[in-house]
């Protein structure tokens, strides 16, 4: 297995080296260059020179790709042109505030789609099948941005029970696991999860629907062993499809939390993105990408090693 | 389709059978009755026909100038005279701009996936047919574009390219087309390795008369469905960079757009600043579910 693991991490290198070339390329879509987002247009050209300079904007574009790529490398990834501060520093501390949210939202969609799932593929009665497919295909068409805004009507505006918007109380530094905080988390927690939750409950159901109809799960039968043990086995066999359904969605819910974060002020990694974009600050849009894109092929490479682990029969690559 | 020959069979996606032509001659013909016969599809067809047709139309439909501000006339609730749906945040009509901002709408979400059905498809059934090297190049440079979550793909490229329709059109299309490839590749790697496309080959049919009526007629249906699963997708992220900021600019009617400017009339009037999300939530709705009645009348595997 570890092998496996070293093997596919190997084969990673060309595919992140590719990322890192269209990360790279992200800062040259941009219209005009990235030193006039932060100098006033009337600014002396000895200036603009000699911020180029210092940024690096005047060589030429491989040279450009080369010293970032080197400075990236060592664990450099620039200053923010807004606030001036370590882009790692911006980003590190953003990250955690979405990995919270993410778990939250992870814990809540899986948790709720592998009982869901489960229970319409068992169900004998085509009531409980159809309310639990309704439910999945509100979850994957549902806008997730609305249903924040709806949520924050209902419950912050009419209700008056949770607050609208921010990570905690006022003037509280950093998350705390304590009632303020949680208050604070739950509406952006249930707007985020209603995608995996949409989409893993159609997984999960489609997946035990379809081994329950494997001959191995009559010979159970048969064998006399009761039902809960044979939800077992069933489980087990269902395991490895739902964990890389699992892995891509708990990916795209870090990646796609910036809508969410936006509604809620939630001061995350697609907060920060939103205020780079439209601050024009470069460095921290490239940093922010590179962070997560990293961190996603980390955790399908991770999802990939557990499947194998979980079930042996699949070897690839 | 285009495609019309003896051999035309849509098998499933994952599962790509190969079917004797004389069962085959009526496979369209089957589609379309297994369609007619599926209420919810055809429900779902009868509403997202009225949203396009009214979008389409709206212009010459008699509705208020989506336009047209007032002052005066700001955040009038649903259900006012004259203005059936109320008023925006700058006294525009609201069901005039819901009407209308289908148009941006649908087109921003059909758009890009149109274009990576081409795009995609094309390098994904060369990949999936040359096989070999190319194969390794094509799917290699698109794994590059897996490494990316697709909203942050989405949100990076148009935020670095700037805001405007055109950006957000690139940078969607740029997300389908590698879901897109890497469907149609592993569905003609299936399709190439049946005796059929070996018989054909061995009775003296050319490369190309191969991949046009064996291959295409084979794999375009798989590829068809899975595109139009991706609609809903497509339609919910162009609003969302809409709303972002990134999309459609001021003052266009877009559902996306309408719901951010929309989100300071919360606290004052609820049920209004809601209203542009019922009709994203309405379309991507019918898209999905129009999507699996089309997956099930053309027998694909999901």
């Amino acid at each position: 297995m570890l092998l496996y693991a070293l093997r596919r991490l190997i084969y990673l290198i060309p595919v992140a080296f590719g990322v890192s070339l269209l990360v790279f390329a992200l800062v040259h879509l941009a219209p005009g260059d990235p030193i006039s987002a932060i100098v006033p247009s009337d600014a002396p050209k000895e200036l603009v020179d000699k911020l180029k300079e210092y940024y690096g904007f005047d060589k030429p574009l491989p040279v450009q790709y080369g010293r970032w790529l080197l400075v990236t490398l060592s664990g450099d990834f620039g200053t923010s042109i807004g606030t001036g501060r370590p882009v790692l520093q911006e980003v590190g501390s953003a990250f955690g505030n979405t990995i919270i949210l993410a778990i939250g939202a992870c814990l809540v969609a899986f948790s709720l789609a592998i009982v869901l799932g489960t229970a319409a593929a068992y169900a004998k009665s085509r009531i409980v099948d159809r309310l639990v497919t309704s439910i999945a295909l509100v979850g994957v068409s549902v806008p997730h941005f609305w249903l924040a805004i709806v949520l924050v009507i209902v419950f912050s505006v009419e209700l008056g029970w949770l607050p609208p918007m921010g990570l905690g109380p006022e003037n509280a530094t950093g998350w705390r696991l304590d009632w303020p905080h949680i208050k604070h988390m739950i509406l952006p927690t249930i707007a985020l999860s209603v995608i995996p939750l949409g989409v893993m409950t159609r997984t999960v159901r489609s997946t035990v629907k379809e081994i329950l109809s494997m001959e191995f799960v009559t010979a159970l039968h048969a064998k006399g062993m009761n039902d809960r043990q044979i939800l077992l086995h069933v489980l087990k066999n269902a395991a490895p499809t739902c964990l890389a359904v699992m892995g891509l969605q708990a990916g795209n819910l870090i990646g796609g939390s910036i809508l969410i974060e936006t509604v809620f002020a939630w001061p995350g990694t697609g907060f920060l993105l939103n205020n780079a974009i439209f601050r024009r600050d470069l460095p921290i849009l490239q940093g922010t990408t590179l962070v997560l894109a990293f961190f996603f092929m980390m955790l399908n490479l991770t999802v990939d090693v557990i499947q194998t682990f979980v079930d042996p029969r699949i070897k690839r690559g | 389709m285009a495609i019309q020959s003896p051999s035309l069979d849509l098998g499933g996606g994952a599962g790509v059978r190969a079917t004797p032509a004389a069962q085959v001659r009526g496979y369209w013909q089957q589609v379309g009755r297994r369609l007619r016969r599926d209420p919810v599809t055809l429900v779902c067809a009868v509403v997202l026909l009225l949203i396009v047709a009214s979008a389409l139309a709206a212009p010459w439909l008699g509705f208020a100038d989506p336009y047209k501000t007032s002052m005066i006339r700001r955040l009038y609730p649903v259900g006012s005279p004259n203005h059936l749906l109320g008023t925006d945040e700058l006294g525009r009509d609201m069901l005039s701009r819901l009407i209308h901002g289908g148009r941006l709408s649908l087109f921003m979400g059909v758009t890009p996936v149109v274009c990576a059905l081409l795009i995609g498809g094309l390098l994904g059934i060369t990949a999936g047919f040359m096989g070999g090297r190319v194969n390794m190049l094509i799917m290699r440079i698109m794994d590059v574009f897996y490494a990316f979550p697709s909203v942050l793909l989405a949100i990076s490229l148009s935020g670095a390219m700037g805001a405007g329709a055109e950006n957000t059109l690139l940078s969607l299309t740029l997300v389908f087309i590698p879901p897109i490839c890497r469907v149609s590749e592993s569905v003609t790697t299936q399709v190439r390795g049946f005796d059929f496309v070996e018989a054909a080959r061995a009775s003296g049919a050319g490369t190309l008369a191969i991949v046009r009526v064996h291959v295409l007629g084979n794999v375009l249906g798989p590829i068809l469905v899975y595109a139009t699963s991706l609609i809903s997708v497509a339609i919910i992220l162009a609003a969302g960079l809409s709303f972002l900021g990134l999309g459609v600019k001021p003052p266009e009617p877009e559902w996306g757009l309408m719901l951010n400017t929309l989100r300071q009339a919360i606290y004052v009037n609820p049920l209004l600043a809601a209203l542009p999300g019922v009709m994203i939530f309405l379309t991507s709705i019918c898209f999905n579910l129009m999507s699996d009645g089309l997956r099930a009348a053309m027998d694909v595997k999901a």
